[in-house]
């Protein structure tokens, strides 16, 4: 049976020790293509075992061709996320033009780094469009460690889904497996199963997912509805 | 904080026998104090008020949000103060609920009505919106959850933006969304469950369909929550402008079952 | 010492052989393995002739569904039924383990078990174990005495009451009953709420979900309804995840001959001998 959360004004006399932090669930997953990226979240907002709200989407756009995810610590997203939209729009002022998806990716990995010691309690992914306009994929840990991959997934069902794209994306560990660049349909479907079955097992996980979809004509947004219990 | 191998104020020492990152080199024999923790400035709540709860209703013809909040200032388990009023109305299109330290609340409420001064000398016609006070409160309650000294208080802000429902919450970390539905502390638990299903069975509700709704809601709570009380308030936001009820009664509650027999 | 002639019968209860060793272990930094939590959703609700119990079907393992159709609501007697949340091994144990007892008191006594004599078994021992055997139960039954309906906790106090709630989605559950129980509802007005509790439950809370069970018990007769509704459908996957024969790498393979030797006898009767009976 699971602990309900004591909530303020038990004992006075008590002292509750104060966390700056909560976990608040959620998944993300991102796979990059050729000349593709798609970036997905679940939308549900948890604290405990309680539902906060079933409709927040966990993906910010960025640009038009750059869309982050984060999860985690949710008041540290907000923060983040705030913060990092800010220095981009110092950007364009400055230089009159929308910084480019590489630059983002540092500059993401330095804002976290600067709160080494008080991290943002945050899984950020970083999907969009190279220079040369191919897909891309950033992970990143709480303190900026970042790194450029193919494809990842973070957040509550991380442990569930990463094996399941090494597999299905990556193609890791098969005996004659054809490794051709994955198809955007194809994309689209890996992401969408996997947050069905991440739904299945993971109780932080489920409500809906929304799917951007980013390529050289901008970004499209799909959703879909996943279980509710 | 399974991300971190380390206490979560303080990293380990770079090496063995080394000074931890932004610490002094402790040499043997001399004993330099750890400068690179926090001091934990944050209190305790001591009066403290119990859920809100608040919901968007639209029927077509009428819309708007409906907030509740019991008035009991608990004073640990002794019901303390039966007279604390936690909904606020900070202008025509605003209503502040609030749970958790009511110290805490009376001054944030003095910091909102400042901002109200000021937005009044310039004179210009223009009052805040719900998302401005809603934002600014969530950049207020992190700064001070960042500070280790936490308002300790769930603020649900309820009003009309633009002419359509605006309902957000924020928590003492900073935690902010909005929604359809909100309830803080308890009332997340056992009443948010109840207006989920009432909303799903009748989605375009008027306002005194919500209104009798919320009334359930806070008998149900009052069954339920030990901090709770049989006096609470009703604010309703709706295009027309901000109304929130005198002091209200459950009236009507049902201690039937007690007769069960055995 | 045991042996095929001399076997050692264990000693009846709880063995703590291991306790020091495994305290010394999780100072070590070794703690102990996790029980499956059930997580759950129980509750029960006396109607006109009779009691509904209903539960979830989640059980998880911190964050992870460890089950997605666990049966919660467990067998006591023909009259009787038990919800259990909390720990999953200590509900089914302690609910068979009284079940059993309560088969012998049918037998010895020939006469329908009335429920509180399951309720004080129940709680007895449940307070000998002072709170380490973690189940939170809900009994009901119909006997001679008509519908009955305890709220057992894992310390051994118990509650006789019309209508009651367990586990971490207790609290959406009983709001559900707070609103809608009234007295001497008929059955089908019963079920309802008994299903819109555990919805609740299932909805709201995070460690209950997937089915619905619901156990109508009556003077005489049980409905045990599993599932009674499955209140969240299973998405549809897209793409078909089956694997070409061969995908598993193959790192080396030896083949070792079995080699068989078979020795056959055989025994044929003397033609005219009288077929004897085997008798070893």
């Amino acid at each position: 049976m699971a602990l309900i959360e004591p909530f303020a004004g038990h004992t006075p006399m008590q002292a509750q020790r104060f966390s700056p932090y909560s976990d608040n669930g959620g998944t993300i997953v991102a796979i990059a293509g050729e000349d593709f990226a798609v970036i997905g979240s679940d939308t549900r907002l948890t604290v405990g075992y309680s539902i906060n709200t079933r409709e927040q989407s966990k993906l910010f756009r960025l640009s038009d061709k750059t869309v982050l995810a984060s999860c985690g610590c949710w008041c540290d997203v907000l923060t983040l996320t705030r913060v990092l939209n800010a220095r981009l729009q110092m950007y364009n002022h400055e230089h009159q033009k929308e910084m480019n998806t590489p630059a983002v990716a540092q500059l993401l990995s330095t804002m976290l780094y600067y709160k080494r010691f008080f991290p943002y309690y945050v899984s950020n992914l970083l999907a969009g469009l190279d220079a040369e306009g191919k897909g891309a994929v950033y992970h990143y840990d709480p303190v900026g460690h970042y790194e450029r991959n193919q494809y990842y997934a973070g957040g509550s069902s991380s442990a569930l889904l990463q094996p399941f794209l090494d597999n299905q994306v990556g193609k890791k560990n098969m005996n004659g497996v054809v490794q051709e660049p994955i198809t955007r349909e194809r994309a689209v479907a890996i992401v969408k199963d996997a947050f069905i079955s991440a739904a299945e097992r993971e109780i932080h996980t489920g409500d809906a997912i929304i799917i951007n979809i980013i390529d050289k004509t901008g970004v499209k947004e799909e959703r879909f509805a996943l279980r509710k219990d | 904080m399974a991300h971190f191998g380390f206490d979560r104020f303080s990293a380990g020492p770079l090496w063995h026998n080394g000074p931890a990152p932004g610490g002094i080199y402790n040499f043997p024999g001399r004993q330099v104090e750890d400068s690179g923790r926090f001091i934990e400035r944050s209190k305790q709540p001591i009066t403290t008020g119990t859920s809100v709860i608040a919901f968007k209703f639209d029927n077509g013809v009428e819309k708007g949000v409906a907030i509740a909040s019991d008035m009991l200032g608990s004073y640990g388990s002794l019901a303390r103060f039966r007279d604390c009023r936690r909904l606020f109305k900070v202008n025509n299109q605003i209503i502040i609920g609030a749970g958790g330290d009511y110290a805490d609340f009376q001054y944030v409420q003095s910091m909102i009505e400042q901002k109200n001064i000021d937005d009044e000398c310039l004179d210009d016609g223009f009052s805040m919106k719900p998302k401005a006070i809603y934002t600014w409160l969530t950049n207020v309650l992190y700064n001070r959850r960042s500070k280790m000294d936490p308002f300790w208080n769930n603020f649900v802000v309820a009003g009309i933006q633009d002419g359509e429902p605006y309902l957000g919450s924020i928590d003492k970390l900073g935690t902010a969304y909005v929604d359809n539905i909100i309830g803080t502390g308890l009332g997340m638990q056992i009443g948010v469950p109840l207006i989920r299903e009432a909303i799903e069975k009748k989605p375009a509700m008027s306002k005194s369909e919500a209104q009798q709704l919320l009334v359930h809601t806070m008998e149900v709570l009052f069954y339920r929550d030990a901090r709770s009380f049989p006096k609470y308030q009703i604010g309703i936001v709706t295009p027309d402008g901000v109304t929130i009820s005198d002091p209200l009664y459950l009236d009507n509650q049902k201690w039937g079952f007690a007769l069960y027999k055995k | 010492m045991a042996s095929v002639l001399c076997p050692e019968f264990t000693a009846p209860g709880f063995s703590f052989e291991n306790h020091q060793r495994n305290a010394f272990l999780a100072k070590k930094g070794f703690p102990a393995p996790k029980a499956t939590k059930t997580g759950t959703t129980i509750v029960g609700a006396v109607f006109r002739d009779g009691v509904v119990l209903g539960a979830d079907t989640r059980a998880t393992e911190d964050t992870i569904v460890a089950s997605k159709n666990c049966q919660k609501i467990h067998y006591m007697a023909p009259n009787m039924y038990c919800c259990g949340a909390g720990t999953a091994a200590d509900t089914e144990f302690t609910t068979a383990s009284i079940s059993s007892q309560l088969e012998l008191h049918r037998l010895n006594t020939g006469r329908v078990v009335p429920v509180v004599t399951a309720n004080m078994m129940l709680r007895q021992m449940l307070f000998r174990y002072q709170g380490h055997i973690g189940a939170a139960l809900i009994l009901g039954g119909v006997d001679n005495a008509g519908p009955h309906l305890y709220n057992i906790y894992p310390h051994g106090s118990s509650d006789n009451l019309p209508y009651c709630t367990m586990g971490s989605g207790s609290l959406g559950a009983m709001a559900v009953f707070e609103s809608r129980w009234k007295p001497n509802m008929s059955e089908e007005e019963a079920k309802q709420l008994v299903r819109d509790a555990v919805a609740a439950g299932v909805f709201n809370d995070l460690a209950s979900g997937n089915n619905i069970d619901l156990c109508v018990i009556r003077k005489g007769a049980v409905d045990f309804l599993r599932p009674y509704q499955v209140a969240n459908e299973k998405g549809q996957r897209i793409n078909s995840y089956k694997y070409k024969k061969g995908t598993t790498v193959v790192l080396n393979q030896r083949v070792i001959p079995i080699q068989v030797e078979e020795e056959i006898v055989r025994k044929v009767p003397a033609p005219d001998a009288e077929e004897s009976m085997d008798t070893s």
